[in-house]
C-alpha cells in the first residue's frame, strides 16, 4: 500500500478517479436533466484523463471530440426539445429504488469481486512514449479494415434513421385536408 | 499501477450505470446512463490494452469502436425520443404502456 501512494502516477489516478465517481454519481441522482448532462460532461472529461494517463492519447482525444463535442449537444438538443422537467421538484425518479440499488451493488460486487481475484497484483508496467497515432490508423486499415467499414456503415445507417424518424410527418388527416384544399384551389 | 485500480473504477461507472437505468423516468436520462455504462466498457479496454500491450492495439480500437457505436446509438435514441414525445406528449418512459397487456 505504501508502495502504491509513493508512486506519483496514483496520485493522479485518485485526483481523477475522485472526480470520474463522483460526476458519475450526480448523473444518475441529479434531479435536474441538465445538470445530469453537464455532469456526464465532467466524468467523460476525467475518463479522457485516465486514458492519457494510461498512455491512450488518440482515444483521449477522440472521447473529447466525439462525447465531450457532440454527443452532449445532442443530449442538450433533445433535453430541449421533448421539454424534458427541469424544475427542482420534479419526479424524475420512480419509486422503486431499492431493487434498482440491490441490482447495481450485486453487479459491482461481482465485477469488482472477479477482477480482484482474477488479476491481484498485476502491474501495468512502464508506458514508456505512448500509442502513437500511426499505429492505430495503420492497424485500422489494415487488420480491422472489416470492423471498421461495418462500423461506417451503421453510421450512415444511424444518419438516414435518424433523418427519417425526426422528420416532421402530416398525419393522415392533415394530409386529406391538404388534399381536398388542393382540388378546391 | 495496478490494473485493478482500472477495473474497479470501471465497475463502479458500470453499477452507477445500471441503477440510473433502472431508476429514472425519463428517457433522456435512461440515454445518459447507458452513456456511463459504454464509457465504464472503454475504461475496462484501455487499461487491458496498455497491461497486455499487444502490437495491434486492439483494445484501444475497440473504444474506438465503441465510441463510434454510442454515437450512433445516441442518435437514433434522441429521434426515437422525439418520436414518442411528439405521439404522446411525454417522454417518461414508465407511461408507455401502450403494448401492456
Amino acid at each position: 500500500m505504501t508502495d502504491w501512494i509513493a508512486e506519483p502516477s496514483n496520485w493522479v489516478f485518485l485526483v481523477l478517479a475522485l472526480v470520474v465517481a463522483g460526476a458519475a454519481i450526480r448523473v444518475v441522482t441529479s434531479t435536474n436533466v441538465v445538470h445530469a448532462a453537464l455532469f456526464l460532461v465532467l466524468a467523460l472529461g476525467g475518463t479522457a484523463g485516465l486514458f492519457l494517463l494510461l498512455s491512450a492519447e488518440f482515444v483521449a482525444w477522440v472521447l473529447v471530440l466525439v462525447y465531450i463535442g457532440a454527443v452532449i449537444v445532442l443530449f442538450l438538443f433533445g433535453i430541449m426539445i421533448t421539454r424534458a422537467p427541469t424544475g427542482p421538484n420534479v419526479e424524475v425518479d420512480h419509486q422503486r429504488r431499492a431493487p434498482a440499488a440491490m441490482a447495481a451493488v450485486l453487479v459491482f460486487i461481482v465485477t469488482a469481486g472477479s477482477a480482484l481475484t482474477a488479476f491481484g497484483d498485476e502491474q501495468i508496467g512502464n508506458l514508456g512514449g505512448g500509442t502513437s497515432t500511426e499505429v492505430i490508423g495503420e492497424q485500422l486499415l489494415q487488420r480491422f479494415v472489416i470492423p471498421f467499414e461495418v462500423v461506417s456503415f451503421v453510421l450512415l445507417a444511424a444518419l438516414i434513421g435518424g433523418i427519417t424518424l425526426a422528420r416532421k410527418d402530416a398525419s393522415p388527416a392533415e394530409e386529406e385536408a391538404a388534399e381536398a384544399e388542393e382540388v378546391t384551389v | 499501477m495496478l490494473l485493478n485500480q482500472f477495473l474497479i473504477l470501471g465497475a463502479l461507472l458500470f453499477s452507477l450505470g445500471i441503477y440510473g437505468l433502472l431508476v429514472r423516468r425519463n428517457a433522456v436520462m435512461v440515454l445518459l446512463s447507458i452513456e456511463l455504462m459504454l464509457n465504464a466498457v472503454n475504461i475496462n479496454l484501455v487499461s487491458f490494452e496498455s497491461f497486455l500491450r499487444n502490437t495491434d492495439v486492439g483494445g484501444q480500437i475497440f473504444a474506438i469502436f465503441v465510441i463510434t457505436v454510442a454515437a450512433a446509438e445516441v442518435g437514433i435514441g434522441l429521434a426515437i425520443i422525439l418520436m414518442i414525445f411528439r405521439n404522446r406528449t411525454s417522454a417518461n418512459i414508465d407511461e408507455l404502456d401502450l403494448m401492456k397487456w
